[in-house]
């Protein structure tokens, strides 16, 4: 059952603050309205994964490690291979975190993710096929939040969108029918570059990148996630609040603007 | 929305007359029936079909919170479960919450938080439960068109009724709301939630590829059909209290007629 | 100053009600300068303040209230009373004895125990606690006979009416005694059977017909067919 969230534990004045900054233009770390924080994206943090990334974006710190293994197809998809992601809200990361199953919080997290990479065709999973309805390869990508200073969607994925780009899975034969793995191994079948991008609203501003203290004052926040065509793929309106119709139209045109730049980010960090 | 898409291209979505598999054309919705206030128990109730869909929704509240921590200090805590039955998709789903009802039970409540005059009551829950007896694609959307009913019946004050609807994209060309067939074969779904009162957005989602011109389509198409869907609403709620006037002037005209 | 509907009129949430300087009511909420009903109700106009009066809704106490409760819980120094509320009443001790000396959980019990239906008045409510209840009074106490009717406390008024008209011709023409409370919870005792069941009927045809007019003719009417029928 999904119920109304407890009230974060800050003092009212300091959402005053925020609000009446806003109020001028203004946001509390000095960003302009739609200026993401910086984001740091290491890749291959974790060896024994077949891709990794680790992003800072401001303080959140997001992990994601991809894994690929053989395993059987879905019986309404017996060619293609499986895609399947999970989020994890480590409890380390922040004081509201309790370790447990996966509230709603991180299901819908890893949800919005998945979508994101799934609808934009990011892997062809065609090619992940071994032996029709029988053998195909899965890719678990298992996002890791570490640190939490809000804004963990757009991390995840865009962390997410590392990790695939830089992993690297086994090549192999198919001899008789068995798999005769090879030496060498070969990067992820990757046709797309899925970003997502979130914007709060405050008031009746937008913003993009909510930190932390501004997710705590904001009323809604909708999420756009766009491919390298700039078509979009996926979007999660949350929170509460609700969005007048022009404020739906402006937010999207705002998100695929802003994702290019993300995707170049990207793409330097995995070039690397 | 399945996350086990067919491959099957070989139906024909659109036909070349514009028609789709149940003969409907691009901008027309399922036929819809509502009922509200069909349980006894719940404080509030309402029951919708929409194409094969069935969905039943009930409110329990406002009441004291058990366990007293879920409680806010001045204003109630909306608790939302959206279930399917075991026997409501062509296979059989296991009875156990899925990560897609958890999903869908969050975003259904944060589509109808904003209708809701929840500081009237402090320290109490308001308990909304939808359950899905048949799925034929767009059950969320449906449920939370009778889940705001079922609120209003329980005579909880909101600031409007909430109506969603959801538009797709099939063979290429934006269309409203996809059956299940068509949202597993189709290139896109979109569903939305608005309150019409203020005419706000408290619910949109989408998966799939639509470009910036079809979103702002679809978008559009989703808002005008929930208008329509709004007025059927609004009928469905007043209608027991209207037969019940409607009785009462007969059986008195045709008393005044006896003694005439 | 613009009206949008009519008295009598039967309307829903989210609906407006009218534009400018009017006077918000019960049930109505504005945004800026438009009144708009909050509940599914009929339209209530007084001067320029404007209300809807609802068909459905909890029971919200108010100081004064006379409602009828099921002790459902019996504490270190009183009782919890459920009173179909989202909130639970508390009946303390010194709301029944009187400042005596502190009793014990088994002499509670010996005077209300959990099951009772206790009447009681509503000695304070604020948004900030539950309700304190009384149960010193005259008619207030213990209920020990008549017949339990739960009513849905948005039709008590209608079933109280104008000045007690509508309970007044209840009483009289069924001869049976019946208690209201404002949380819905009433209780009928009559000479017989009989006589009980007419009066439930009556009620239950309020509340039933409580949005529409001419009810109190009706209720009269058919009070007298029945009665005659015995």
């Amino acid at each position: 059952m999904s119920a109304t969230p407890q009230i974060p534990p800050v003092a009212r004045i300091g959402q005053k603050t925020i609000v009446d900054m806003l109020a001028l233009g203004k946001r509390t770390d000095d960003r302009g309205l739609h200026e993401f924080r910086q984001i740091r994206l290491e890749i291959g943090v974790v060896e024994k994964a077949c891709g990794s990334a680790l992003i800072n974006l401001g303080k959140t710190k997001v992990l994601v490690g991809v894994k690929v293994e053989q395993g059987e197809p879905f019986p309404d998809t017996p060619d293609e291979g499986v895609l399947t992601v999970n989020a994890e809200l480590v409890p380390l990361a922040s004081p509201s975190f309790e370790p447990g199953p996966p509230n709603e919080n991180a299901i819908e997290l890893a949800r919005v993710v998945d979508r994101g990479i799934r609808e934009s065709k990011a892997i062809d999973l065609k090619s992940l096929c071994i032996q029709t309805g029988k053998k195909v390869f899965v890719v678990f990508v298992d996002v890791y939040v570490l640190d939490h200073d809000g804004n963990l969607i757009d991390a995840s994925s865009a962390a997410s969108l590392a990790a695939l780009l830089s992993a690297k899975m086994n090549d192999y034969d198919v001899k008789d029918g068995e798999l005769v793995l090879k030496s060498e191994l070969k990067r992820l079948p990757i046709q797309n570059q899925p970003v997502a991008v979130t914007l709060a609203k405050i008031d009746n501003t937008l913003v993009l990148d909510p930190s932390l203290e501004e997710e705590q004052v904001m009323s809604t926040r909708l999420t756009v996630t766009s491919d390298g065509e700039g078509r979009i793929c996926a979007m999660q309106k949350g929170g509460s609040g609700s969005f007048a119709v022009e404020e739906v139209k402006l937010g999207v045109r705002l998100a695929l603007s802003k994702a290019s730049e993300i995707r170049s980010k990207i793409a330097e960090a995995v070039a690397i | 929305m399945s996350e086990m898409k067919s491959q099957d291209q070989s139906i024909e979505l659109v036909d070349v007359n514009g028609r789709r598999i149940d003969g409907r054309s691009l901008d027309e919705l399922r036929p819809i029936k509502i009922e509200v206030g069909v349980l006894d128990k719940a404080d509030g109730s309402s029951y919708i079909e929409q194409g094969k869909n069935k969905i039943l929704a009930a409110v329990y509240g406002p009441r004291e919170a058990h366990p007293k921590h879920v409680a806010l200090p001045h204003r109630a805590v909306l608790r939302c479960r959206y279930h399917m039955a075991p026997f409501s998709t062509s296979e059989r789903k296991s009875p156990a919450p899925s990560r897609r009802e958890q999903e869908l039970s969050k975003v259904i409540r944060e589509a109808l938080e904003p209708a809701v005059l929840s500081e009237y009551y402090p320290r109490t829950t308001i308990d909304l439960f939808i359950e899905v007896l048949q799925s034929d694609g767009g059950s969320r959307c449906a449920g939370i068109t009778s889940a705001s009913l079922a609120l209003a019946d329980a005579g909880i004050p909101m600031r409007g009724l909430v109506t969603a609807c959801a538009v797709g994209k099939i063979a290429g060309k934006v269309a409203l709301d996809l059956s299940d067939t068509e949202d597993k074969q189709g290139e896109a779904d979109l569903p939305v939630a608005i309150m019409p009162q203020s005419n706000v957005i408290t619910l949109i989602q989408m998966d799939g590829t639509l470009n910036p011109e079809e979103f702002e389509a679809a978008f559009d198409m989703a808002v005008r059909a929930c208008q329509g869907i709004h007025e059927q609403q609004k009928i469905a709620l007043k209608q027991r209290y209207l037969s019940i006037k409607e009785e009462v002037e007969e059986k008195k005209e045709t008393e005044v007629e006896k003694e005439e | 100053m613009t009206l949008y509907v009519e008295k009598k009129q039967l309307v829903a949430p989210g609906e407006i009600l009218a534009k400018g300087k009017y006077v918000s009511g019960e049930n109505v909420h504005r945004e800026d300068d438009r009144l708009f009903s909050s509940k599914v109700g009929v339209v209530e106009i007084d001067g320029d303040r404007l209300g809807v009066v609802p068909l459905k809704g909890c029971y919200v106490p108010h100081v004064d209230d006379t409602v009828v409760g099921r002790i459902s819980d019996i504490g270190m120094s009183g009782w919890m009373v459920d009173i179909d509320a989202p909130y639970p009443a508390l009946l303390p001790g010194s709301e029944v004895f009187g400042q005596r000396t502190p009793r014990s959980r088994m002499d509670l019990s010996k005077t209300f125990d959990v099951g009772d239906l206790v009447v009681s008045k509503i000695l304070a409510y604020d948004r900030t606690r539950d309700p304190l209840i009384t149960a010193k009074g005259p008619g207030l106490g213990r209920v020990t006979s008549g017949r339990v009717v739960k009513v849905s406390p948005a039709k008590i008024p209608r079933l109280i009416g104008k000045k007690g008209s509508m309970i007044g011709i209840l009483k009289k023409e069924t001869g049976t005694h019946i208690m209201v409370g404002q949380n819905g919870t009433v209780l009928v005792s009559g000479k017989s059977p009989e006589r009980e069941n007419i009066a439930i009927q009556a009620i239950r045809m309020i509340e039933r017909e409580a949005h529409t007019q001419g009810l109190t003719d009706r209720i009269q009417v058919m009070l007298r067919d029945k009665t005659s029928d015995e």
